[in-house]
């Protein structure tokens, strides 16, 4: 469950020491756009530091890398990946061969500690034009890859045009990043709303990232972090609904039946998986499941 | 009869302090005091040594003292907060004598049974008549209530007031009446009207702190005492205040409708109050302008004395029924005790205020803090001065996690079952230590500097000198 990813910069020791408590279900340690280059081996270690003391017991890891086309990508790998984040965020992806090149050198490092191979996932950040053309190939570029990720800031830039808070301008981009990643079985997430003071605006693109299909969203700000969480949290309805759904399965299982109805409407199988879906959220949401 | 003095050295002379002598202050000014210095500064000018100072507080503003120490000007000192800059100085050594740390309802109850006797009492006023009725809520020193100053009123031989807004007689809205006070003096200025409140106090911004509050506001949610009648009192701090805006905001939601607020008054209490959550605000200090507007304007905004507030020799005071009180800490142990008089280093910064009142009294005192500060734990083995004990101690809150007092089985119950991250207080330190390591031990072994004495009167713990 990723309902909410929390950027902190890698070059500051407080956030990083206790970002994990500030309610997001994933937290990212940026070594990229957030760090300026000189402080660039710095960060490095304040951020292996950080992993290296956070048990993040309720709490995902993901570390974002420099661009594969930066002189700075292999040394982050070399630093975190000892420590065992639970993902690598590549940056600029454009391409199948990116991730591949990340996948294949987190794999050597891996091998190098004498780690299990492939236990680390790469969440791609997609903010190119070709990203964005390319997502589906991305998307199944490896077994690695568990979702991808729209950065709205960087391809509005590429694309030329303003980013603006109704989103008008990327909203074929988000749709063809969902489409694409639902088309591989993983998940879509959306970009963070960048404007920390306007909770009003927060709520509204949060709504509109959920209605396109997005399982989550990054924030920038940890005062955004339970207004995306609440609404990307099944409502108590939504769950209630879902254990009516698994109770009236397990009653016709008992009674023998085929056909299964529940409030005069046929239980389908995408109803089932969507009933199991929010009922995995709420046990997560109960702190019933750690993160593997 | 004419109580109006020309000077501030004619109203001295004529209250007859001498040597050896106590003269009180109180610190409603906060750090835009002028008057202790002005006091004491006339007071060397005519030479006269081996007083005792008893001062609500000592804030930064009244560095000045530190000349009178080294001079013997001042010998004594009592006090119930002392700011950084004039702690370290007592902390390296500066008086032979102790100084006296009481609390803000120990200094009124002392005062009360005699235990603490106040030779001269020199009242800063923002208000006052030429009879010396006094009041906090007009002129341009404006500082609110006037709280502590009614035992110096009261129980001091001699009261001489110093106003730098004289109005005619008989001044509206008194809080001190004439009948305790023997001078008036009008001067130029009191204070820094910028520096006896802030203009506006915020809500913190800091994650952590708020992450603090949030769960603070969930203890008290879950802890039972979140009903119609419910009392609270908070701090002036951002984080403090962060508490009273998830408490507020959980008031409204379930339609609760509570008794009275206390504390550091802010705007944001006041409006608490305006909206209807709570029906009074009992007020012994206002920290910024809405809220001396506010006890100025509104009636169910009440001026209360410390007495009325926090004394454990009067019959009954303010705090006894109190439900909830959020507390800070510098330090916290095993036991629950809690230091707010020194830092980590042993130097005093602080003092109990109503921390040890408020935690005696309240059905459930709330300690928040963050878990490290300045890359040391919050918890440690033994605290470096026990200002408020454990056993009045019933929860500590940090970013990673809720202690319970052992004492309050119940209470713990209530908070596992909803679902909060309660947790040992062995474990936060151990949590603490994983990321700081075991820090070196700091125990200052110097000669006592200060005695603290906990709110009956009785010495509960001293402070040593460091080295």
């Amino acid at each position: 469950m990723r309902r909410t990813m929390l950027f902190l910069p890698g070059n500051t020791p407080n956030m990083l020491i206790n970002g994990d408590v500030l309610g997001a279900d994933s937290i990212i340690l940026d070594l990229e756009d957030a760090v300026s280059p000189d402080e660039k081996d710095a960060a490095r270690i304040l951020v292996r530091n950080a992993l290296k003391y956070q048990k993040a017991e309720t709490c995902e890891t993901i570390i974002r890398i420099n661009p594969t086309e930066s002189g700075f990508w292999m040394k982050d790998l070399d630093e975190v990946i000892p420590y065992k984040p639970h993902l690598i965020m590549p940056t600029k992806v454009d391409s199948a061969q990116v991730v591949q090149k990340v996948s294949a050198y987190i794999a050597e490092v891996e091998a190098r500690h004498g780690m299990e191979v492939g236990k680390i996932g790469i969440l791609p950040l997609i903010e190119t034009a070709l990203g964005v053309e390319q997502a589906f190939q991305i998307a199944s570029a490896d077994p690695r890859v568990v979702g991808l990720f729209l950065g709205g800031e960087d391809l509005t830039a590429d694309l030329q045009c303003k980013r603006t808070k109704e989103g008008k301008e990327i909203f074929y981009s988000r749709s063809r990043i969902v489409c694409a990643a639902r088309a591989c079985g993983i998940e879509a997430y959306d970009t963070p709303f960048t404007d920390v003071e306007d909770s009003e605006g927060l709520v509204k693109d949060t709504k509109l990232a959920k209605s396109l299909g997005f399982s989550g969203k990054a924030v920038i700000s940890p005062r955004h972090v339970e207004t995306v969480n609440e609404l990307f949290s099944p409502t108590q309805a939504d769950i209630e609904y879902a254990h009516d759904v698994m109770d009236a399965i397990e009653e016709g299982k008992r009674q023998g039946k085929g056909v299964i109805s529940l409030r005069g409407k046929m239980i389908d199988a995408p109803i089932v998986k969507r009933a199991q879906q929010v009922l995995e959220m709420e046990l997560q949401m109960l702190g019933g499941v750690s993160i593997e | 009869m004419n109580k109006l003095r020309e000077t501030l050295r004619e109203a001295i002379v004529e209250a007859g302090v001498k040597d050896g002598m106590t003269i009180s202050f109180h610190h409603h000014l906060r750090n835009g005091d002028y008057v202790l210095n002005m006091v004491l500064e006339e007071i060397a000018a005519l030479g006269i040594h081996d007083l005792t100072v008893n001062a609500s507080s000592i804030f930064d503003v009244h560095e000045p003292i530190i000349e009178h120490l080294k001079n013997k000007v001042v010998t004594g000192l009592e006090v119930n907060y002392m700011g950084g800059k004039v702690g370290r100085a007592i902390t390296e050594g500066i008086m032979e004598k102790p100084v006296i740390f009481r609390s803000h309802g120990g200094r009124a109850g002392d005062m009360e049974n005699g235990s603490s006797k106040v030779d001269v009492a020199f009242i800063a006023a923002p208000c006052a008549d030429d009879m010396g009725n006094l009041s906090g809520k007009y002129g341009p020193s404006a500082c609110g209530s006037m709280g502590y100053a009614f035992s110096d009123a009261m129980y001091a031989d001699k009261v001489v007031a110093v106003t730098d807004h004289l109005e005619a007689y008989p001044l509206a809205d008194v809080s001190i009446p004439e009948g305790y006070v023997d001078m008036v003096v009008c001067v130029d200025k009191i204070g820094e009207a910028s520096r006896i409140v802030s203009g506006t106090t915020r809500i913190t911004k800091d994650p952590v702190g708020l992450r603090i509050a949030y769960l603070a506001a969930q203890v008290v949610k879950h802890s039972g005492y979140l009903k119609d009648g419910f009392s609270f009192q908070t701090g002036a701090g951002g984080a403090s205040l962060a508490v009273a805006k998830y408490v507020e905001e959980m008031m409204e939601k379930e339609h609760i409708q509570g008794s009275f607020c206390m504390g550091g008054i802010t705007g944001y209490l006041v409006s608490m109050m305006k909206k209807g959550l709570f029906k009074t605000i009992l007020d012994v200090q206002c920290f910024d302008m809405e809220a001396i507007e506010s006890i100025r304007d509104n009636a169910n905004h009440q001026e209360i004395s410390a007495t009325r507030y926090a004394s454990p020799q009067a019959k009954s005071c303010a705090v006894d029924s109190l439900d909830v009180v959020i507390l800070g800490a510098t330090q916290v142990d095993l036991d629950f005790n809690v230091n707010v008089h020194t830092d980590s280093q042993g130097y005093i910064m602080g003092g109990s205020g109503g921390h040890c009142d408020t935690a005696a009294g309240s059905k459930l005192s709330i300690v928040v803090a963050p878990l490290i500060r300045a890359r040391l734990p919050l918890i440690v083995d033994e605290v470096l001065c026990k200002s408020t004990p454990g056993e009045t101690v019933d929860v500590i809150v940090t970013q990673r996690g809720i202690a319970v007092n052992p004492k309050r089985t119940e209470l713990k119950e209530l908070l596992v079952k909803a679902g909060l991250p309660v947790k040992e207080i062995k474990e936060l330190k151990e949590i603490a230590e994983a990321i700081t390591g075991v820090p070196q031990q700091v125990k200052p072994e110097g000669r006592v500097v200060a005695k603290v004495l906990y709110r009956d009167g009785v010495e509960i713990d001293t402070i040593k000198s460091v080295k």
